[in-house]
């Protein structure tokens, strides 16, 4: 009887598996087959995409769409307004999060008026004054229709500035004391002691900020007068939402570039540019895996 | 001088150098988060922008008045609501049966396999993403209705069709989201203690009873931590997503609070209406992020600083 039980139980427990490998394997499918489509429609040629044949694999193998949008001006204008926000915005990111943070990481008593500042920074992700008044301020204080207008108004993220000071403030307290017996001040004891050993969640917040900025577009959209000075983001917001404004564009190129008009089609070259945008995360993709785990469970159980 | 001065001035003077580290954070979130905040005033204005922030006209409640008396407004919240709700619920159930799940598989490299596949579209943008949905679902050329087809049904306007919509937008963020969401419940399961597994093995407990009396009491916190916290969200209806999918076709069911607050504010120039639909928005969502906040430290101990 015990015997039979045992085996009826371990036959169950087999379907289990063979299920729950099966629905995992549906799940992991339906996050990355939308992709392969993607790229092998990327990588075809434009009749068999127009035809509905391209699946999974390309058909008709070329290169022709990447060609096309490389060789377009305004995605590599696009493309480097984006590097520049990115490489800009996460450098002052990452200054005014780390001269944030370590001063709010003090205990009450090194650093008095610790409490009044720690509530002026968090109030502002409690309350958000909405769209058109902060559209309004970067208005009046000049910043349209430069790049600083992508930086200055979210020069600290908060949330960011508040994993690291946690961390800081989690950091052995003789660390610090020693320093400072050794006639180390504050911008040294920042600068040698605890940064040093701050990395893994500066590399954290580093990486939500290039994330952020990166993938940030309704800002280029609304704050730039001209489509040339768009962040890639929004510059694909604007082509691939409005193929049709991309072919009227074409209209004006040089014959060389015409001639890939014949291998492609706004399908084509929209995915091609949907994947040029997405290398850079995809590159930094596995640091992604690594640092953001950490960083998400470093910000459930401070406190 | 007293040995009192004199001690509270030698404190001050090492605490200059925080205030001096500080300075930079405070100049620029005073200028563009407090700064936007007294730009609320302009919801009270006749404004117009030219005459500067404090230069119109005060006409009190009256773009609040015009606000909730057009009739599309009502229409807005609801779809806000509708559309948020269906994500909280789908972004708490979705990664939660999935952790529980992948919690099973034993063998690592499987696991580690699912995890990277899985975790990938919540780092890329909505824009990003709106471009390869719109190809991929797109009645006449997308390969999903393709497969509808051959199986033998009509295609299906998954962003065109104003009652699917909002199913789409429900179903496209727990798609993007839900693998990066099981991090933090795969982290509970990860500290769930494993002599109790043994323990209950021994009193005759079957696996379906070890998940419902021990794994599920073990990640309850967090799920009512993740829940309670997503409550904040109430009035984010997701306007990337929505803001690069929706068109006039699907505006009665999928037009929400912030995709209408930018068409009126910044296309159609309407600055102090917008103003205050995004004023009533705050409003309410500060009341929600206070609530959900003080309940997730009740709950779970969670503070955010």
């Amino acid at each position: 009887m015990n015997k039979r039980r045992k085996i009826k139980i371990s036959a169950s427990r087999q379907a289990f598996v063979a299920i729950n490998a099966a629905v995992l394997t549906a799940t992991a499918l339906i996050c990355l087959l939308p992709f392969v489509n993607l790229l092998a429609t990327s990588f075809s040629d434009k009749m068999p995409v127009i035809a509905r044949e391209v699946t999974f694999y390309p058909i008709g193998f070329n290169t022709a769409a990447y060609e096309f949008i490389l060789q377009s001006n305004a995605f590599v204008t696009a493309l480097w307004v984006s590097v520049k926000r990115t490489f800009l915005g996460v450098l002052i990111n990452l200054v005014l999060i780390i001269l944030t943070a370590y001063p709010l990481s003090k205990s009450d008593s090194e650093f008095r008026a610790r409490k009044y500042f720690s509530w002026f920074f968090v109030l502002t992700i409690l309350f958000q004054a909405g769209m058109i008044p902060t559209y309004l301020i970067v208005r009046y204080t000049g910043l349209m229709n430069t790049i600083w207008s992508l930086i200055l108004p979210g020069a600290l993220p908060v949330f960011s500035m508040l994993v690291v000071m946690n961390y800081m403030r989690s950091l052995p307290q003789e660390l610090l004391e020693a320093a400072f017996i050794d006639g180390a001040d504050h911008y040294k004891t920042l600068f040698w002691v605890v940064l040093p050993v701050s990395t893994p969640t500066i590399a954290t917040v580093a990486l939500f900020s290039l994330v952020g900025h990166w993938n940030s577009w309704f800002d280029g959209m609304i704050y730039m007068n001209t489509v040339d000075k768009y962040p890639l983001q929004s510059y694909l917001h604007t082509v691939v939402i409005n193929p049709e404004a991309f072919f009227r564009n074409a209209t004006n190129m040089s014959d060389a570039l015409k001639r890939y008009l014949e291998m492609v089609n706004s399908r084509t070259t929209n995915a091609a540019q949907l994947f040029l945008g997405m290398i850079p995360i995809l590159a930094v993709y596995p640091f992604l895996q690594k640092y953001f785990t950490t960083g998400l469970v470093l910000g459930s159980v401070k406190g | 001088m007293s040995k009192k001065t004199k001690s509270f001035l030698d404190k001050t003077i090492r605490e200059i150098p925080l205030y001096i580290m500080l300075l930079p954070a405070i100049i620029f979130v005073s200028i563009y988060s407090y700064g936007s905040m007294v730009g609320i005033v302009v919801a009270f204005q006749k404004f117009v922008p030219t005459k500067g922030l404090f230069g119109s006209e005060w006409i009190g409640f009256a773009n609040f008045k015009n606000l909730f008396t057009m009739p599309s407004i009502w229409e807005v919240i609801r779809n806000t609501i509708v559309i948020s709700l269906g994500k909280m619920v789908g972004g708490i159930i979705v990664p939660v049966v999935f952790a529980l799940l992948l919690n099973e598989i034993k063998n690592l490299g499987i696991k580690r396999a699912v995890q990277t596949i899985v975790y990938i579209p919540n780092f890329l943008s909505w824009v990003i993403l709106a471009g390869l949905f719109v190809d991929i679902l797109s009645p006449s050329t997308g390969i999903v209705n393709q497969v509808i087809e051959k199986l033998g049904m009509q295609p299906v306007y998954f962003l065109g069709d104003k009652t699917v919509y909002p199913i789409t937008m429900v179903i496209t963020e727990i798609w993007k989201g839900f693998g990066f969401g099981s991090v933090i419940y795969l982290a509970a399961l990860t500290g769930i203690d494993p002599s109790l597994y043994e323990s209950a093995q021994i009193d005759g407990a079957g696996r379906w009873k070890q998940t419902l009396h021990i794994t599920m009491p073990g990640i309850m916190t967090t799920i009512v931590l993740m829940t309670v916290l997503s409550m904040a969200n109430i009035l984010n209806g997701g306007f990337d997503q929505i803001y690069n999918t929706y068109s006039p076709a699907v505006y009665q069911t999928g037009d929400i609070l912030d995709t209408f607050v930018y068409r009126l504010g910044i296309q159609n120039a309407q600055f102090a209406m917008s103003t205050a639909a995004g004023l009533f928005k705050s409003v309410v969502s500060f009341v929600f992020i206070i609530v959900s906040y003080y309940l997730a430290d009740r709950v779970a101990g969670y503070k955010i600083y």
